[in-house]
């Protein structure tokens, strides 16, 4: 069967037809169908953890246990899980284990542009990286091959372009292999100094049988096309030069990016008379391939920064380009923004009036630091607002207590806000933590979460209840508000900022574009009352716009959330 | 073949990963050697979102670079002058002329720019404007709008009806294929 499918959706065929038992995992654009896909086949056990380290450690169990498992997260969620990695270089595997790491170039969806190559190098860890969806389920079986043979976990690089990508794929079987009987082996498996002396001899020794690998593995291959230019690549970039030069040039495509080989290099540098390097972000290739004395262009014709396409590439080798035409007039910018009666809006709102300092965190919310708002002071990592503020509040102390909160969702809570919250309990801070809990985890496209009573495959599940969290972590005060009633908002809000010990303020409704949410009529503006005082404006809602001179509400974006009806100074805003 | 390429482009939410999946599963039955790239994510909701739709013989590159669209089609009007620039010399563009006010514009920080569409005109940009949203509404349901303008599209490809209507009885739900076949009829015949 041959199929157009999505990067991501051919991992999760290759899952399938690798014999993968087991796949646990945390959302994160763009590596969220992974998992989502994976679901779909009832002989993978499939689930969401509350963060990549636990989807790592749940992996690395079901290895220990004889399993193939996988975990998936993006390239942030990789530093999250570092810790486990490291060492699982040293235990290495008993049944297969690959980890799937999604990169986003140019950041459609992220908050940096790390490389995740560096992870694999770091950790002594073998990594993949296919061009397209085709090659993405083939490497996961070889992937799952190279753990079992060479007794380590491996790295599946992707990229947005990869991994959002659809293209034609052809399907194989699945391949299913017995869960071998259990054998204890701690010298292998109980990391204390005195047993991980000796595994990391066994490391070095594995990166050089990995080196040998890639000097003959299908994963790399040569396409001659002449001898005047040659051009070393992985992944996407491989796409872009084959879309540019076709068969003019020689390529050398890597699909082993780490450990680099270096027989076939040297080879492919001396068949042709100039050698570049493409690779986006950072010239990992490139430093391997000027560590072996040999000369190559790469960083000095491109950018370590965001992504390439063939326009990229033909204009730095100075071709022809296509003409273009474009419009002098300039084109307002349509960033994304909080959807029409979400439920974030109303506490933001409350947070802008009263010029209150918040550090915030990686959710929809984040959007709340945009026009007309601007309503977030800092947004770093998973968890950083609630552990940032205590630290914040420290230095600023009675001044900055009264009026600073930490905004964070509520899977971002589940994820790592949790610690940061025991810090600021046992640490006596008195900070207020504001956990936006929307009942699912948004941004990345509504996936459960431990708090949601559901799990991946929509089943009922055990739900973390928040209120009785903070209180067994040792906050007294948590009060519950419903983010659509302004004047309870600032009232709970003013109040717990005023008070001295800390507290939590869960800030709840459902996000509005939940199946089971259910749409209020649409409210409307009547322009005989309406004085153009532009109030309902101050909210940012998309279906608010202001058209000769007053209000006007889009019903077909409306549901009815009747926060822009509290702001309506005249009482212009109501149902039709 | 040399490789076509499409572009679908529009505001987050107003059904673009449809329209393409339709491309695609077309295209893919064609024979053609099909490539459809989006972002998901963040940039979903009211953002600007585009999708790359490109077939031929071989095709690598996943993404439409500057001056090599054959078609644009925009869900709306200013999205469709955000991306001219991919625009390949006689390549044309189909464009819903509804306006979705981005929030500088909603908050007064920037002007809509209604005659963005008249200036790319004047420039020889090939421009089929057409009224999706009420034509859908007509159809019967204002979310068709996205088939509506792939009825358009439709009258520009070397390809049979009756192919694109098969392929639209594949993808959506049984409930909505009438009012998604009347939509598509509805931009084909515009």
């Amino acid at each position: 069967m041959k199929k157009l499918m999505l990067g991501n959706d051919a991992i999760a065929r290759g899952l399938y037809e690798a014999g993968v038992d087991l796949i646990s995992s945390y959302p994160g654009t763009p590596s969220t169908e992974i998992t989502e896909c994976a679901a779909k086949y009832d002989e993978i056990y499939c689930e969401w953890a509350p963060n990549e380290k636990v989807a790592m450690e749940v992996a690395f169990g079901a290895s220990l246990r004889g399993g193939r498992s996988a975990c998936a997260m993006k390239h942030v969620g990789l530093n999250v899980a570092a810790d486990p990695l490291f060492t699982l270089s040293y235990t290495g595997v008993t049944g297969g284990l690959v980890i799937f790491v999604a990169d986003d170039p140019a950041m459609h969806s992220s908050q940096n542009e790390q490389d995740s190559r560096h992870y694999a190098i770091a950790s002594k860890v073998p990594m993949v990286e296919p061009a397209d969806s085709m090659e993405a389920k083939e490497f996961v079986k070889e992937a799952f091959r190279i753990s079992e043979e060479y007794d380590t976990p491996v790295l599946f690089r992707m990229c947005t372009r990869i991994a959002h990508s659809q293209s034609m794929v052809t399907f194989g079987e699945r391949v299913e292999r017995e869960i071998p009987k259990y054998e204890k082996n701690p010298q292998k498996y109980i990391m204390a100094p005195a047993n991980a002396i000796r595994r990391h001899p066994f490391v070095e020794e594995r990166t050089r049988k990995l080196v040998e690998l890639g000097e003959t593995t299908s994963l790399n291959r040569v396409e001659m096309g002449g001898t005047k230019m040659g051009i070393i690549c992985s992944g996407t970039c491989y796409q872009y030069v084959k879309e540019v030069f076709g068969d003019t040039v020689s390529v050398l495509k890597l699909g082993l990016v780490n450990p680099l080989p270096e027989k076939c290099i040297r080879d492919f540098a001396q068949s042709v008379e100039k050698l570049y390097i493409i690779e986006e972000l950072d010239g990992i290739i490139e430093t391997h391939v000027k560590n072996l004395g040999i000369s190559c262009i790469g960083k000095e014709m491109f950018s370590p920064i965001g992504e390439y396409n063939q326009y990229t590439i033909r204009k730095a080798f100075g071709l022809d380009l296509p003409e273009t035409v474009d419009t002098d007039t300039e084109i307002p910018v349509r960033p994304p923004i909080m959807c029409a009666g979400c439920p974030h809006r109303g506490l933001f709102y409350t947070l802008a009036k009263h010029k209150i300092t918040a550090l915030g965190d990686i959710g929809c919310y984040t959007l709340g630091s945009a026009a007309p708002l601007f309503a977030l002071d800092s947004t770093l990592c998973m968890g950083a607002s609630v552990s940032g503020i205590h630290g914040f509040n420290k230095i600023g102390g009675k001044e900055s207590e009264s009026k600073t909160v930490c905004v964070i969702g509520d899977s971002t809570f589940m994820h790592s806000g949790m610690t940061g919250l025991v810090n600021i309990a046992y640490n006596a801070s008195n900070s207020t933590v504001i956990i936006v809990d929307n009942s699912i985890t948004g941004m990345t496209g509504h996936q459960q979460n431990p708090t949601t009573g559901y799990n991946i495959k929509g089943d009922p599940a055990a739900a973390v209840n928040l209120e009785d969290l903070c209180h067994a972590i040792g906050i007294k005060r948590v009060r519950v508000v419903d983010p659509y009633n302004l004047k309870e908002c600032e009232e709970v809000v003013l109040e717990e900022l005023s008070i001295e010990e800390p507290s939590v303020i869960i800030s709840r409704r459902p996000c509005m574009l939940l199946k089971y949410v259910k749409p209020n009529p649409p409210v409307e503006v009547d322009t005989d009352k309406c004085v153009g005082c532009r109030m309902c404006l101050k909210l940012g809602c998309p279906a608010i716009s202001f058209k000769d001179k007053k209000a006007k509400i889009d019903y077909t974006q409306c549901v009815g959330c009747n926060v822009c009806t509290q702001m309506c100074n005249v009482k212009a805003i109501g149902e039709k | 073949m040399e490789t076509k390429n499409v572009m679908i482009v529009g505001v987050g939410g107003q059904g673009s990963l449809l329209a393409s999946k339709l491309l695609g599963v077309l295209l893919t039955e064609e024979g053609y050697d099909v490539k459809v790239s989006e972002v998901h994510g963040m940039s979903q909701r009211g953002g600007s979102v585009v999708t790359y739709v490109r077939y031929g013989e071989k095709v690598y590159s996943p993404i439409i670079a500057e001056g090599e669209a054959d078609f644009i089609v925009s869900f709306e009007k200013i999205e469709a002058a955000r991306y001219a620039k991919c625009l390949k010399k006689g390549g044309k563009i189909i464009v819903n002329t509804q306006s979705i006010d981005p929030m500088p514009v909603i908050i007064g920080n920037a002007q809509y720019p209604e005659n963005v569409l008249d200036e790319l005109k004047e420039k020889g940009v090939f421009i089929d404007s057409i009224d999706a949203l009420k034509l859908a509404e007509e159809a019967g349901n204002p979310k068709s709008a996205n088939i509506v303008l792939m009825g358009r599209l439709a009258k520009y490809f070397d390809m049979d009806y009756d192919k694109w209507i098969k392929a639209i009885k594949g993808l959506v739900k049984p409930q909505f294929v009438d009012v998604n076949i009347k939509a598509f009829e509805m931009g084909y015949n515009y």
